[in-house]
């Protein structure tokens, strides 16, 4: 019979903060020493952003077991509002870490908030539903970035939803959104170390909420939607609780990875459902609710592609076999029998060495 | 003294179907009351609108003096209504004492913040919380499997467990829906105990659905009859069960 | 007069989608999950009569009876492979990555095949366009193929589906899998069944949709078939009638919102309908409610 102790949690969680100090301290001796292609040196950011993301779905998908699909459109948000609030901070506070730190929290709390107010209406339908809806959202928020232009001159701020000559900027304007072609020219503050901590940060966000009052309620509602009303739990309440602070933080990875690009625009390809779906990938990989799990895989599956750089055209194709084949591996009942059946740990109970 | 719960004329339609028409009760404090009836007659109907789960169409329930007619059922478990359900609905991803806490969620609170940076609040109360915890499950001889996931108890404790997971919220009135169901007769003889255990040491008022005989003869004081979403006969326990319209009903013409 | 000429393109893009959404419709219904790899299959059907036809220099009516073929093994080699397998397992999502799995793999091997040039495919729509009101509205020849398509394939799939056994199989393994197993349905083959109608559908809407659209890249299939299944969730999942009405007024507003508010818009304000109306009903126009029994 399985058992889970209350220590093994705090061990648990322990163990999962050491992975990510550990690798941290491995690449830092590594980029200290020099034995890391510049190709890997420039993936370190995106991989922290990739972490945050999907432990941040995990909380939504794993943890309140609704399934999402614009995950992206929330870090969209938080790109745009932190790389907003630094381009138009640009010249006034000329400390980037503390301009950075303002532009996360800027970045997080747009995310949040949206979340909170597209959650509102949509978190009363379920399953599938829930998914395209907020797989409409997602590209809603894509299409309305790509058609918005805000300027700032000597006057103030301008806005437009038609074009940067609309926004009537006097002699000294400077466009800071220009709609499709998005926001230049932002400042690079994000690096590795500040990467690290914000995957630390998330980690004690998420892993304390889950292991908390709060976080039962939010789970309970996962298994038994009809029992936890049942002993007055606010279904509403923890369901938006869940999805904003998971929103929040998918807008904190989005201020990560503004700030690692200097020009940053919302394409299908970095803001779009094919990115929601990414993480979802992550996810589902890395074990629903299971946040160790989902920073393993988006590490692993973000470098994926990258080592089989030298297959070339083959990689995606590859990429894609290797996604089925695990998934039918992890999945499929007949495949886990199978497994179980001729699992190493069995064979070796027969002969009785191991216990 | 006053009766505790209160219900006067509670009828709901599904389509044109009359699945409860003109249901009457009143449990006084600390009954042990039974509900019972042939398979179909209502009876998880009459909890479901007694929680709020349905909106009655016509009637008034009272619970304590208070009206909970129509409300919500956060609302009506706050207000003092508990239950199980017939088909068994743990937190079964959750440990057996999580389903435990979850059920006093209501009862110790800290604000999510002091969770998140874990403040001192936040252990004291969890403390609080695990220790509360403890006691029910000690009550159902529950407290060995504590950790376990709810899943993997035996089905006769993941009863137990759903009737400690509806004590943890400080009820007034205790539903039980067919308590005894899929139970052998050694382990109904213990939940008799238990049923009345309860009522004695948490001074609890209980009205229960149960088809065993046994049980609901054993334990119960009143009985009401359903049939087709209609009160048969209600009274004492011994007379409602020789009355030949009861025995009609359960065996047929 | 140009509003009636924006309608008509809307309700032959919305014949397209409508199409598409019948595939979902029919999986969904019968197997419980999102079939990613539906629109992928519609690029598929694409390149194949691109292959053919352009390529090869077959006639059109060869060329599209290849991709129904070809479409229609493809699917039934997908369910047999890529989500049989995965029917009982324990979370509904496995199937679902393994969908977008799948989708990946078709498009990368589209990709390896053709390049990722945009092919320009060449319509084989060969009837006559219509002029009328004096010249002042045109119908092209695709746009009445596909009208036609569309209400011709509607008509077939509901006798298909009320008059024939294997219709009713349908119908059964849809409602409840064991009870159909019980009543000696053939559940697999039923099921594969679904999906080799649902891929060869894919593949007419391919046809048709590349005809009016004509080019052609190895991602051509995704963002239709999204529309398609959000026009299929729009109408009521499940629901034959539903795909029709979600696929049209789905293709109108994509129409009219691109001629009259916005280019960039107008996959917003298709999303955005779709919101509101799930938020007024649920489970989409004509969808089922279910309730679950406490």
């Amino acid at each position: 019979m399985k058992r889970l102790k209350l220590s093994k949690n705090a061990k648990d969680n322990l163990i999962t903060y050491g992975i990510v100090i550990l690798a941290y301290v491995i690449m830092q001796i590594m980029i200290n020493t020099g034995h890391i292609s510049s190709l890997l040196q420039g993936l370190l950011v995106p991989l922290c952003v990739y972490v945050i993301l999907a432990v941040s779905l995990n909380l939504t998908v794993g943890i309140l077991g609704e399934l999402s699909l614009g995950h992206a459109g929330f870090m969209c948000v938080g790109a745009f509002a932190g790389a907003f609030f630094s381009r138009y901070m640009q010249n006034v506070i000329e400390v980037s870490l503390l301009r950075f730190l303002i532009a996360i929290i800027i970045g997080a709390v747009s995310a949040g908030i949206v979340g909170f107010l597209i959650g509102m209406p949509v978190l009363r339908l379920r399953g599938d539903y829930l998914a395209i809806v907020t797989l409409a959202f997602g590209e809603i928020i894509k299409s309305i970035i790509n058609v918005l232009y805000i300027g700032k001159d000597s006057s103030g701020l301008h806005f437009s939803m038609k074009d940067s000559m609309s926004l009537g900027l006097a002699e000294d304007g400077d466009v800071i959104i220009n709609g499709a072609q998005g926001i230049t020219g932002t400042p690079k503050d994000a690096t590795f170390t500040i990467g690290i901590v914000l995957i630390i940060l998330t980690l004690i966000i998420v892993l304390n909420l889950i292991h908390s009052r709060d976080g039962r309620a939010i789970m309970s509602i996962r298994d038994n939607l009809i029992a936890a009303e049942s002993i007055g739990i606010n279904i509403t309440k923890y369901k938006l609780m869940a999805f904003s602070v998971s929103a929040a933080l998918a807008g904190m990875a989005g201020v990560l990875y503004s700030h690692n690009l200097s020009s940053l625009m919302a394409t299908p390809k970095n803001f779009g459902y094919n990115m929601s779906i990414m993480i979802l990938v992550f996810v589902v990989l890395g074990g629903i609710g299971n946040i160790r799990g989902s920073i393993i895989s988006a590490v692993i599956l973000t470098l994926l592609p990258e080592l089989l750089r030298g297959l070339s055209n083959y990689r995606m194709l590859i990429y894609s076999i290797v996604l089925i084949v695990m998934m039918l591996f992890n999945w499929s009942p007949k495949l886990i029998n199978l497994r179980k059946k001729y699992s190493l740990r069995r064979l070796f109970k027969k002969t009785g060495e191991v216990r | 003294m006053a009766a505790l719960l209160e219900v006067k004329n509670l009828g709901i339609s599904f389509g044109g179907l009359r699945a409860v028409d003109d249901f009457e009760v009143s449990i006084k404090k600390g009954q042990l009351y039974g509900l019972i009836g042939p398979n179909g007659a209502g009876k998880t109907t009459v909890f479901n609108l007694l929680t709020g789960v349905y909106k009655p169409s016509e009637g008034i329930i009272t619970l304590d003096g208070v009206n909970i007619t129509g409300l919500k059922t956060i609302e009506i478990n706050k207000a003092g209504i508990a239950r199980t359900f017939q088909n068994i609905r743990l937190f079964k991803e959750l440990s057996v004492i999580d389903n435990v806490k979850a059920g006093l969620h209501n009862h110790y609170k800290y604000a999510t913040i002091e969770g998140i940076l874990r403040l001192p609040n936040y252990f004291k109360m969890e403390k609080a919380m695990t220790e509360k915890a403890m006691e029910l499950l000690k009550v159902f001889e529950l407290e060995k499997e504590a950790d376990y996931l709810a899943a993997n108890l035996p089905y006769g404790k993941q009863r137990k467990l759903e009737i400690a997971r509806a004590l943890a919220t400080e009820p007034k009135l205790l539903l039980l829906d067919e308590p005894a169901a899929g139970m052998n007769p050694n382990e109904t003889m213990e939940l008799m105990d238990t049923i009345r255990f309860v009522r004695d040491s948490f001074d609890m008022t209980i009205l229960l659905i149960e088809h065993d005989m046994k049980l609901v003869s054993g334990i119960c004081e009143e009985l009401t009859v359903l049939n087709f979403g209609r009160i048969l006969t209600q009274g004492a326990t011994g007379t409602v069960l020789n009355d030949p319209q009861v025995i009609t009903a359960y065996l047929g013409e | 007069m140009s509003f009636i000429s924006y309608l008509i393109n809307g309700i032959s893009l919305g014949s397209v989608y409508a199409i598409i959404a019948l595939g979902y419709t029919m999986v969904y219904g019968i197997a419980k999950m999102l079939n990613f790899a539906h629109g992928d299959v519609i690029m598929v059907g694409g390149f194949t009569i691109f292959f053919a036809v352009s390529m090869q220099g077959f006639p059109s009516i060869v060329g599209i009876l290849l991709a129904v073929v070809l479409c229609t093994l493809l699917g039934i080699t997908i369910e047999y492979i890529a989500y049989r397998p995965l029917r009982q397992a324990a979370s509904s999502l496995a199937v679902l990555i393994t969908a977008i799995g799948v989708s990946y793999f078709l498009q990368n091997m589209a990709l390896l095949i053709f390049g990722a040039n945009t092919k320009a495919f060449t319509s084989v729509v060969t009837v006559p366009a219509i002029k009328l009101a004096e010249g002042q509205i045109m119908i092209s020849g695709e746009t009445i193929v596909t009208i036609i398509s569309c209400i011709v394939i509607m008509i077939g799939l509901t006798l298909f589906i009320n008059k024939t056994k294997a219709g009713q199989a349908m119908l059964a393994v849809s409602e409840d899998k064991g009870a159909a197993q019980l009543m000696g349905i053939n559940v697999n083959g039923t099921i594969s069944l679904t999906f080799a109608i649902g891929s060869a559908l894919a593949a007419i809407a391919g046809m048709l949709l590349c005809s009016a659209y004509p080019s052609l890249t190895p991602y051509t299939g995704s963002m239709p078939g999204i529309k398609a299944f959000v026009a299929a969730v729009f109408g009521g999942i499940g629901s034959i009638p539903g795909a029709l009405i979600g696929g049209i007024v789905l293709g109108i507003i994509e129409i009219l919102g691109k001629a009259y508010i916005s280019s960039q818009m107008a996959d917003a304000i298709v999303f955005l309908v779709l919101i509101v109306v799930l938020l007024v009903k649920p489970t989409g126009i004509l969808g089922k409610k279910i309730k679950e029994k406490v």
